[in-house]
């Protein structure tokens, strides 16, 4: 175990957001590069559609909550997008600055807005008078408010049931502080909470409330449920002391940040560790171990280094971290002295043809095994699938997540689902989540009756330019240059 | 390396750099310490009648994070006592024998008080006087500075009384708060100057505080009219320089001018020179950054001059005169069209909307070549601009919005017709330029098509 015990200023010097904020100053600056393009590449990048250059012109004229009000307007969960999206991948990945010039720090400038308007308390949205439809939403992460926070906008009556005694799902418990402080989920579920949805902790679906209530008591149910706990590794010695599991070991950095930092004073973490796996989750957690004081963290994994899951900006990262890796490295023993753990036996893999998922298989060598010498070993292998859930409510399933179709509909005409319990490929993205819990809303409210919100754009359609055809005017496209150009002429004079 | 020693009215400086007469000027440490960084000359802060200020004096315009675009003052001529300035001048012309040091004064409207302040002027051996009729502030409600700038027989009155007193040259710093700053210039040169300068600051309110309702620079709750200087009203000042260049009475009397409003770099007095002004007078640069700017005003310039195989000043002081003209002279027949680099295109698409809704509806979004409809763009394909060139009006707004430097470039292509200006029209074909038929029968005739 961990030797040298760290002070509570260095622990709360390394369970803190990696960037700092934006000063008024550098947002500016950086809000006055945006080109302002017309049909911005960057709102088709985002998967909720956000209206970037609008937000970010509103930043340069000094319209702060306005900004962020358009943030908002197409992401209720945009606080957290602007801190965890990879956004190398999305909206920046898309500047047209990209190429030859240096892109927009859309994310630091979404969270700029974003940050004012949560510290100034501001409610811009007026949601419609609560009319009689109700909804149970399961799930209190992204998705699920999201969707209820959509729903509320519209005057649905939107009910969440979280089984943990704090909301906001992964953004809350699973998200390294270095990238979303606690608070910024927590002040993202009061906003939710003051749109108008009733948000109950401590509450498990199938547990403290059956599906079967659910559906009688409510219009519509919306599955935002996510995915169950960190599955067994199936290896001798799990049971080892010192065997942990990820999402909970990074909870526990987490609630420190809200609960006081001395309570990663008795967090226990190995002099060696091991983290098996190379998602986000396992990149996350050999950082937590790194910074709570491990002299040596290693990443194992049974594929090789273009296959990782991760991002590659995590991964660099964390390789900045001091933490290293051991590829084409399949766990089969957890190996103990004295009923705590020493060592991880390992297989060594080799690299196959490219199979069906597009990654090559991956195949052990006869003979190969090998020890990695620990003192604790860290499961990031994946999360369990509901299907009991699923089952309980009548939603049909495929390969344990619930099958949808575009509107989110699940196979029971009551039940929806959306966010990670219906990710079947893909990135499971909080910024996909928050999408599902908005595509949902609105398939919901249509189902029911429902008519849309005040001032809601269809879908397509920004302020910035383009898609704007939804009023038909005198100005209606032109195909050819040999028609009349008199008509986009109209109005034009001199 | 070109020389770069000017020669003004006689008034001779290493460089055509001088400091215009303005908070800069305004004492002896000043000066002083502007010489040691190499300003070529300085006209020292408007001396003359007491005076008392107020504060805030400035105010400054913004745009997004750049600062003082121009600074808008309503700070008065020196509030230091007259006999200290004097001395000072003294003290500093003689330390600077090899520097233009002029004065600049402003007194009531007496040839008494004029020909009093010229004497106590020329007594400091100071090497010229430049005439204050352009503060637009505080001085004005005294029957001083714009009021008498406005007025060219005021301006040519006192001019005489001062050039009858005078034995260094006289230069007169004119007013742009005019309809037309010719006839001031031509008074100034009825009255007997050696030379004239401008621009002095232009009118101006130059924001409202949102938060408190206040006019900005806030006096005590109130705000009023002050003078606007800076890089904002360099364009302003350039016409004015150009309409007193190019005007052949002024020019018949062959008096130099000294270019003011503006002027914060090197390629900002060259354009100043390009347009007839021998030398220039810098102020609100340095309020903002200091006397140290001098040294790339020197060095750029004579870099450009080298550039351009100059010898000298002389070579491009007034090398754009003849290219000013007006629209009843512009050769109609001349046609550019816009053309898209696009290879080196981003794809923006600013071009496009400003076109389309800024313009004249030249531009279409494409997607492999294909025209496709800007209000239900669906492709993931980035659309990228293309110009109907047969219907672009050469109007250059995509080419200026464009963030892409040489990516949209106006390409002089023929027009098929003969050379004709407006003014040929007006001449020999009248009914064209009177009547929308005659216009449409004109334009169908030469092959005019405007889409």
């Amino acid at each position: 175990m961990r030797e040298t015990a760290l002070t509570l200023d260095q622990l709360r010097d390394r369970f803190s957001e990696t960037n700092p904020p934006y000063t008024a100053h550098e947002a500016a600056v950086e809000a006055d590069r945006c080109l302002y393009c017309f049909d911005a590449p960057c709102i088709r990048a985002c998967p909720t559609g956000i209206d970037v250059p609008t937000f970010i012109r509103k930043i340069a004229t000094g319209n702060v909550t306005g900004a962020a009000t358009t943030i908002l307007e197409s992401n209720l969960i945009g606080h957290s997008c602007g801190r965890v999206c990879p956004v190398d991948e999305l909206c920046v990945g898309s500047c047209v600055l990209g190429a030859e010039h240096r892109p927009i720090a859309i994310g630091r400038l979404q969270r700029y807005a974003t940050d004012a308007l949560y510290q100034s308390g501001h409610m811009p949205f007026e949601t419609a008078p609560e009319g009689s439809k109700r909804v149970a939403v399961v799930g209190a992460g992204p998705a699920g408010l999201s969707c209820a926070g959509e729903l509320a906008k519209r005057g649905i009556g939107a009910t969440v049931f979280e089984k943990q005694e704090l909301p906001g799902g992964l953004s809350t418990f699973g998200i390294v502080v270095l990238r979303e402080p606690i608070r910024v989920s927590l002040e993202e579920v009061e906003f939710i909470r003051r749109l108008g949805a009733e948000i109950r902790t401590g509450v498990q679906v199938g547990q403290d409330v059956t599906a079967a209530e659910l559906l009688s008591s409510y219009d519509a149910v919306f599955l935002a449920a996510g995915t169950g706990s960190v599955p067994d590794l199936g290896i001798p010695g799990e049971d080892l002391d010192g065997v942990t599991e990820a999402l909970s070991f990074i909870a526990e950095t987490k609630l420190a940040e809200k609960d006081g930092i001395e309570r990663l004073l008795d967090l226990p973490v190995g002099k060696r560790v091991i983290v098996i796996g190379a998602g986000n989750t396992a990149i996350d957690a050999a950082t937590v171990a790194r910074r709570l004081g491990a002299e040596s963290v290693t990443i194992a994994y049974r594929r090789g280094d273009s296959d990782m899951p991760a991002y590659d900006f995590e991964v660099a990262f964390v390789r900045n971290e001091g933490v290293d890796f051991q590829f084409l490295a399949q766990p089969v023993e957890v190996l103990g002295e004295g009923g705590r753990v020493s060592g991880l036996r390992c297989l060594r893999m080799e690299l196959g043809d490219v199979g069906a998922d597009g990654r090559r298989s991956a195949t052990p060598v006869q003979g190969s095994e090998f020890v990695l010498p620990c003192d604790q070993v860290i499961k990031a292998i994946g999360q369990s699938k509901l299907e009991p859930l699923f089952q309980a409510f009548g939603v049909d399933t495929e390969r344990g997540y619930a099958r949808v179709d575009e509107a989110l509909r699940t196979s029971n005409p009551k039940v929806f689902a959306g966010g990670d319990c219906v990710r079947l490929s893909g990135h499971a993205l909080t910024v996909t989540a928050a999408q599902d819990g908005k595509i949902a809303a609105k398939a919901i409210a249509t189902a029911l009756g429902v008519v849309p919100a005040e001032g809601e754009l269809p879908t397509g359609v920004s302020r910035s330019g383009a898609g704007r055809a939804s009023k038909q005017h005198s100005g209606a496209f032109q195909p050819l240059r040999s028609a009349p150009h008199a008509v986009a002429k109209g109005g034009h004079d001199g | 390396m070109a020389d770069l020693t000017s020669t003004f009215a006689g008034i001779t400086s290493p460089n055509p750099y001088w400091l215009a007469s303005a908070p800069p000027t305004n004492s002896a440490y000043q000066v002083n310490k502007a010489f040691e960084y190499g300003w070529g000359g300085a006209v020292w802060k408007t001396i003359g009648a007491p005076v008392l200020n107020a504060c805030n004096r400035y105010g400054a315009f913004e745009y997004g994070t750049h600062k003082l675009l121009a600074i808008n003052n309503v700070e008065l001529i020196s509030d230091r006592p007259l006999e200290t300035n004097l001395r000072e001048i003294r003290e500093v012309k003689e330390l600077w024998p090899d520097r233009a040091v002029i004065v600049s004064a402003m007194v009531e409207s007496t040839p008494e008080a004029w020909h009093d302040i010229v004497q106590r002027i020329e007594d400091t051996g100071a090497d010229g006087i430049e005439l204050n009729y352009g503060c637009p502030h505080g001085m004005s409600e005294r029957g001083m500075g714009s009021a008498v700038g406005q007025v060219p027989e005021y301006c040519t009155m006192i001019t005489r009384w001062v050039a009858e007193a005078a034995s260094i040259p006289v230069i007169v710093k004119l007013t742009p708060n005019v309809t037309d700053i010719v006839p001031p210039a031509r008074a100034a040169l009825a009255g007997g100057a050696d030379a004239v300068s401008l621009i002095n600051t232009i009118n101006s309110i130059v924001g409202v505080d949102l938060d408190t309702f206040e006019i900005r620079p806030n006096v005590g709750g109130k705000g009023g009219h002050g003078g606007f200087a800076g890089p904002a009203v360099k364009p302003i000042a350039l016409h004015m320089l150009s309409a007193v260049a190019a005007d052949p009475e002024f020019g018949e009397g062959g008096l130099p001018i000294s270019g003011i409003g503006g002027v914060q770099t090197w390629r900002d007095a060259a354009e100043f020179l390009l347009l007839g002004a021998s030398n220039v007078q810098v102020c609100t640069a340095v309020m903002h950054y200091g006397f140290r700017i001098i040294e790339d005003l020197v060095d750029g310039l004579s870099n450009w001059l080298d550039a351009k195989g100059a010898d000298s000043l002389a070579d491009v002081i007034g090398a754009s005169v003849p290219r000013i003209s007006a629209f009843g002279d512009f050769d109609l027949s001349f046609k550019s069209v816009a053309r898209i680099d696009e290879s080196s295109c981003i794809q923006c698409n600013l071009c496009f909307v400003a076109c389309d809704e800024g313009a004249h509806q030249c531009i279409d979004l494409t997607v492999d070549g294909a025209r496709i409809d800007p209000a239900a763009l669906s492709s993931d394909a980035r659309p990228q601009p293309r110009v109907r060139e047969e219907d672009c009006v050469g109007c250059d707004l995509c080419s200026l919005v464009c963030p892409v430097d040489g990516c949209i470039t106006m390409v002089p292509v023929e027009s098929g017709r003969p050379r004709v200006t407006w003014n040929d029209l007006v001449r020999d074909r009248s009914d064209v330029t009177t009547d929308w038929d005659a216009m449409m029968a004109y334009r169908k005739e030469t092959g005019i098509d405007i889409h």
